[in-house]
């Protein structure tokens, strides 16, 4: 499998403070490959270090081959950046922003229209095509950024937190486009803290939590590793939670506290809640509140570190 | 002392510069100047207009001669040069401030094979052409006030685009360590202002104290002025080409360091 990016012992550091530390992964040829952590937990280093606008601190980093310090225009040429804030033209037009971008990349005039033409038709932007940007939703604003990312047919699409602070209707037509993309081969680096998204297009992905990779795998496996198939959420007292699951670590994979709440992974969680609301009923302890709910990224993310991807961002 | 001589090696570094591409830059701001300018040349060009007509017809009724000219005469040339220096000066501050740390422009233009050296290149040309346009439509207004005595006038692009391009050096190093627009306010007032009134617009350098004199002669606007006046006057001096060899001068020893600085707050 051909590596499109490779990281060995990558570090950054800004002054004092160590973004990145010493972290190892490889993205391959035509899978979308993705960053998952709250935000602080060093994506946006690794990635803006990918497209050159971040010196790497030390260890190696390639793309396509080519070391990140040395290669950096031609790296570039073959890469499609969505970066986190859109920084589109304001005063052009939709079809300007993506033609004046061809130009960055030198595409020739017949080839920079052609292209622009096939984009504004596959974001769905073509009766757009004469409106000034700075009267665009914000929504509007994403896939045109998304769009200009393939002016040049990148090898590799970099993808900064591509649907932060959408809407859900927007967010989910940038995902249907780029689940199309990803049908048609392009390979993609993803970094988000919305679990979900990583969920729906990663095939591979890397938890990153301060600057450090706690696992890697695709999403199946890492809930299946860690959280098995389901949850159950319990609002109980605090005191009373080792006795109520106390006989139960057959059906017990994990547990963490949330706040007020006790959370349980199991493989088995219909038969888990049945004998837990049991063993309440026969001790007296009173559940005041319970959920059955089938697992995802996020409680593996809370099961490794104690905090979720959500909250552990404020603080950050 | 390192951090000083570190700043001093990236100086003299050779800048990583793509013609082709510094050219798709300046093309890019030319593209939305094109959506602007009517606004923009208003702005620009009325007021060097009301300095004309204030001091020029104005005041000049009580100023006999300045070296036998009379004084609208004497301003007016210097004139052109100023609205130059202003057109490129409010460009290079609060325009690219506005492409480098607000709309993010820069970041999305160095996502793609274009360098950030190409950037800042490209943005100093921009700026050069705008103050020679500026320069040149206010060379228009001073024709049409009947002003021009010479057709050497044509050449007035020569040291106005020698010296915004300076300009264009100078604001862009304000604005690599701007923290807000705010202090813009501050490079005008503490330089560009001061160089308006003392560099030889409104009257000639000799009537400073001795002790100062030299203090005009350290200003791009100086010998921009020392330049255009003679050739709207046709009255050609040998000084000339001195003073287009000392902005020549300040170009190439100068036009590395907003690149470095840039950089240095873009690139961390």
């Amino acid at each position: 499998m051909e590596k499109i990016v490779s990281a060995r012992n990558l570090v950054k550091n800004f002054g004092d403070f160590t973004a990145v530390r010493g972290i190892n992964f490889e993205v391959r040829r035509g899978e979308c490959f993705g960053l998952l952590g709250p935000n602080g937990a060093g994506k946006s280093s690794i990635v803006k270090m990918i497209y050159g606008f971040s010196p790497v601190t030390s260890g190696e980093l390639e793309v396509f081959g080519l070391d990140v310090g040395s290669g950096s225009r031609k790296i570039k040429s073959r890469l499609g950046v969505v970066p986190q804030e859109d920084n589109l033209d304001p005063e052009l037009s939709v079809r300007e922003n993506l033609l004046v971008y061809a130009g960055y990349f030198r595409l020739g005039k017949e080839l920079a229209r052609t292209r622009a033409g096939e984009i504004l038709d596959f974001m769905d932007l073509a009766d757009k095509a004469g409106e000034v940007v700075d009267h665009l939703s914000g929504g509007l604003k994403r896939r045109l950024t998304l769009g200009r990312a393939l002016i040049n047919r990148p090898e590799l699409l970099i993808l900064d937190e591509p649907t932060t602070g959408l809407d859900p209707y927007a967010r989910h037509l940038v995902w249907q486009r780029l689940r199309r993309l990803k049908e048609a081969g392009t390979t993609m680096l993803l970094t988000t803290h919305y679990l979900e998204e990583a969920s729906q297009l990663c095939e591979r992905l890397i938890i990153l939590h301060r600057g450090e990779i706690l696992e890697a795998g695709s999403p199946v496996e890492l809930i299946d590793r860690h959280v098995g198939k389901e949850a159950l959420e319990l609002a109980v007292d605090p005191g009373q939670r080792e006795l109520l699951l106390s006989g139960l670590d057959d059906l017990v994979k994990a547990r963490r506290d949330l706040g007020d709440d006790l959370v349980v992974f199991s493989q088995r969680g219909r038969e888990l809640a049945g004998r837990v609301t049991a063993r309440a009923d026969s001790l007296g302890i009173s559940l005041n509140y319970q959920r059955l709910r089938p697992t995802n990224l996020e409680d593996v993310f809370l099961k490794l570190t104690g905090e979720t991807l959500q909250g552990s961002r404020e603080d950050s | 002392m390192a951090a000083k001589a570190a700043l001093l090696r990236e100086i003299i570094r050779v800048p990583d510069l793509s013609w082709p591409h510094v050219f798709r830059v300046f093309r890019r701001n030319l593209l939305v100047f094109g959506k602007t300018w009517k606004a923009n040349l208003m702005f620009n060009f009325v007021e060097p207009v009301l300095y004309l007509w204030a001091l020029g017809f104005g005041l000049g009724v009580y100023v006999s001669s300045i070296n036998g000219l009379s004084y609208i005469e004497f301003l007016a040339p210097a004139l052109i040069a100023s609205s130059a220096m202003f057109s490129t000066t409010y460009e290079m501050t609060y325009d690219s401030f506005s492409r480098m740390a607000f709309r993010k422009t820069f970041h999305g233009m160095v996502a793609t094979p274009v360098s950030l050296d190409d950037v800042v290149m490209g943005e100093l040309l921009y700026g050069t052409f705008k103050g020679v346009l500026y320069g040149n439509v206010f060379l228009l207004v001073v024709a049409l006030f009947g002003l021009v005595k010479s057709p050497w006038a044509l050449l007035v692009f020569v040291p106005l685009a020698l010296m915004v391009m300076s300009f264009s050096i100078l604001s862009m190093v304000w604005t690599s360590i701007a923290p807000n627009y705010d202090s813009f306010g501050y490079f005008f007032t503490l330089i560009i202002s001061p160089m308006f009134l003392f560099a030889g617009v409104f009257f000639p350098v000799e009537s400073l104290p001795p002790g100062i004199r030299f203090l005009p002669w350290l200003t791009p606007l100086y010998h921009a002025v020392e330049a255009v006046r003679p050739l709207v006057l046709g009255q050609i001096t040998p000084s000339i080409p001195g003073h287009l060899a000392w902005m020549a001068a300040f170009i190439a020893l100068t036009f590395r360091i907003p690149m470095v600085m840039v950089r240095r707050r873009l690139i961390q």
